[in-house]
């Protein structure tokens, strides 16, 4: 199935396949080159679950603005008045909460979808063939929606406010994308084990909550007490979004420690994720 | 033609690994346990041939009929060359995309319009933007459905649903296509298309693999077939030495041990197996007349109470012929029970039958539940019809399958003014 081979008729004569079938005992799950040709799909799934996502839905698109505003609401309320923390001083606590948001929504969207991806299409992978891994990849796409309309929330709540980040600016690409290799690391290892095993569904929920009080989300680092300093420390989200409020509201920046092993952390994880889905994807059409 | 290659298959084999276990729902909780419990103990593994050492040859603008039973390795052979999943051994080679037809409709969505999922699906399929693009209006033409464009499809009757499916597949621009017994699902018009498609398809130089039950139809199409048996390439050859080898290994035997089979459904089997089936005493032969009776013992794991039986009768050329649902329901005790089935008159006239057989609960009113279900067990023959002066007959099976006792015909004179009067 490649474009090169548009052309209904061979050319007589032809030795070479178009494509061999082997045995793959491979630890990428599908070549770069096997992706791009399937990109037109990997689109349309992205595409099919937005559509999806707000049809039916009587504020439809609105709710992709209202759910994030929602949430930092009551995340601004919880901590913020409730448990009386203090945001980095300058900075209303309803914004400060908004820009953890923004890190929070990529981690735990693409975490989510891309874990019950597989088994969500279960119909699909076992009838057709196209690689895997479009799959998860697809979530990553449409969830770049939802933190697209995060980030642009984010900026004019910063325009009426007045709150300016510094140059820390320009790191944000590489938080961003941090973020994204954490989650989709995740996200296909849990997606790979679901596939054999359904009970990766009920725990992935529960550890995504966990998540959002264990890590500082919406509350700084500097809150957290000192003894428990540590323990957070080693939740790589500690790092990425800390160095995501730096840049995006200059809030501390985190030490060059913690932000170091947060980003290799994340580097790590996207790849035993990538390893464990391409020796588990082999056997996805028989078991699922 | 030319003789140019489309694919090849060289010692072409998929094993799957089943793992023995007390248990069959696995869970994390109960992996974890059992190697906590036995650390150095290995599950026991044991590996199944679905397909081994397969290979032959398709060229351009050929037509391969795969003939075989049910679990003779036809959907894994299938499933290999769309790579749907992986083989195990051996090698496919591909000179072009391939394209099937197993699954119409794959990858629809209720909720998404008909206009949506035309591009979902085709590229699903394999088409490119462009290439659905170009197809769309002829897809649409074809299935007749253009009003309906942008409505939903969970609204669309399912004959425009099957329709619009079966039009994105069938303007797949592939050099291969696979087409699977799935098209025997559909209504008769349907069928028709499907297989005019077939000749029109295979003219225009593309390589087709049909798989099907209904050997009129590969004996109609194939000019080559292969025939599998419990995962191995039997024969390979011209299509009529190779269905004749076919129909001559059915031989009736004294009873059929189900264990080889596979089920309908992967869930069947699993409270209840039926473990052996036996057609008139073992005789697996009736005269014209005689009533057919089907025996069977099912290993039940529990009891069952309220249980119906049905009966499938199977032609070997046409596929399915007649069903019947048990009016009494059975009880299952625990361990084996025996039960027999009864067609009084099964009116079937000369020829060679295989027995589906399924029980469980419910009727086709309502819900249906199957403890366990198999498309094709015994093989039994139905002998020439003998009449009262000891005649025998000559059926032709062209004539069909089943033969009515009677039909009650009336005449009456026409004039030719009351001829035109009606006119």
């Amino acid at each position: 199935m490649t474009d090169d081979a548009k052309s209904a008729v061979l050319a007589p004569g032809q030795a070479k396949p178009l494509l061999t079938i082997r045995p793959r005992r491979s630890w990428l799950p599908a070549s770069p080159r096997e992706l791009w040709r399937f990109r037109e799909l990997m689109v349309r799934f992205a595409a099919r679950d937005i559509t999806l996502r707000y049809r039916q839905a009587i504020l439809g698109v609105v709710w992709v603005i209202v759910v994030p505003l929602l949430g930092a609401g009551i995340l601004s309320f919880v901590f913020g008045s409730v448990a009386s923390l203090q945001a980095p001083p300058g900075i209303p606590y309803f914004v400060f909460t908004l820009a953890g948001m923004v890190a929070w929504t990529a981690f735990s969207l693409i975490l989510t979808r891309a874990s019950g991806v597989m088994v969500g299409n279960a119909q699909l992978v076992g009838k057709v063939y196209f690689p895997r891994l479009l799959l998860p990849l697809s979530t990553v796409l449409s969830t770049l929606v939802d933190v697209v309309v995060s980030f642009v929330l984010l900026l004019v709540l910063l325009m009426i406010t007045g709150v300016r980040p510094g140059w820390g600016v320009i790191a944000l690409p590489i938080w961003f994308l941090a973020v994204v290799a954490l989650a989709l690391g995740g996200g296909l290892l849990f997606g790979a084990l679901m596939v054999p095993y359904r009970d990766i569904q009920y725990i992935v929920p529960v550890g995504v909550q966990f998540l959002l009080f264990a890590s500082p989300v919406a509350y700084t680092l500097a809150s957290v007490p000192a003894g428990a300093r540590f323990w957070y420390e080693l939740n790589p989200l500690t790092g990425l979004l800390e160095g995501m409020r730096w840049s995006l509201i200059g809030t501390t920046r985190p030490s060059l420690g913690l932000a170091a092993y947060s980003l290799v952390f994340s580097l790590v994880a996207l790849m035993v994720g990538l390893m464990v889905f391409s020796r588990m994807e082999r056997q996805f059409a028989d078991v699922i | 033609m030319s003789s140019d290659p489309a694919l090849r298959v060289e010692g072409l084999g998929k094993a799957y690994t089943i793992k023995h276990q007390h248990n069959d729902h696995v869970t994390l909780a109960q992996v974890a346990l059992d190697r906590a419990a036995h650390p150095l103990r290995r599950n026991e593994r044991e590996q199944i041939w679905a397909l081994q050492d397969v290979t032959f040859e398709l060229d351009q603008g050929e037509v391969l009929g795969v003939i075989g039973r049910n679990g003779a390795g036809k959907s894994t052979l299938l499933k290999l060359l769309t790579r749907i999943t992986q083989p195990t051994a051996g090698r496919i080679d591909l000179w072009g995309r391939v394209g099937s037809l197993l699954e119409v409709g794959t990858g629809f969505h209720p909720e998404l319009t008909g206009r949506e999922n035309v591009y979902l699906n085709g590229s699903i399929l394999g088409m490119t933007r462009k290439e659905i693009d170009r197809q769309f209006d002829a897809i649409v033409d074809f299935a007749g459905v253009e009003r309906f464009l942008d409505t939903p499809v969970k609204r669309y009757s399912s004959g425009m649903y099957v329709r619009l499916a079966f039009a994105v597949a069938a303007h797949l621009e592939t050099e291969i296509l696979l087409l699977d017994e799935v098209l025997a699902v559909g209504d008769v018009e349907f069928q028709d298309r499907c297989f005019k498609k077939v000749g029109a398809l295979a003219s225009s130089g593309r390589a087709v693999i049909l798989v099907s039950h209904n050997l009129g139809a590969i004996r109609q199409f194939a000019t080559q077939s292969i025939l599998l048996d419990r995962g191995e390439l039997v024969q390979i050859g011209p299509t009529l030495e190779v269905v004749d080898r076919y129909t001559a290994d059915e031989r009736p035997i004294a009873s059929v041990d189900t264990a080889p089979m596979t089920r309908m459904d992967s869930t069947w089997g699993v409270g209840a197996r039926i473990t052996t089936v036996t057609v008139n005493d073992g005789a697996h032969h009736l005269a014209a007349g005689e009533p057919l009776r089907v025996r069977f013992t099912v290993d039940s794991a529990a009891p069952h109470h309220r249980q119906r039986v049905s009966l499938q009768i199977n032609s070997l050329t046409a596929g399915p012929i007649a069903h019947a649902f048990s009016g009494e329901t059975v009880s299952l005790t625990t361990g084996l029970n025996q039960i027999e089935a009864t067609v009084a008159d099964p009116r079937l006239t000369a020829g060679r039958y295989t027995v589906g057989l399924a029980i469980g609960a419910g009727d086709f009113y309502g819900r249906m539940d199957n403890l366990d279900g198999l498309l094709e067990t015994a093989t039994f023959e139905v002998g020439q019809p003998v009449d009262e002066r000891g005649r025998v007959g000559q059926w032709n099976p062209a004539w069909g399958s089943i033969l009515y006792p009677s039909i009650e015909v009336t005449s009456c004179p026409i004039s030719e003014n009351d001829a035109l009067g009606e006119a």
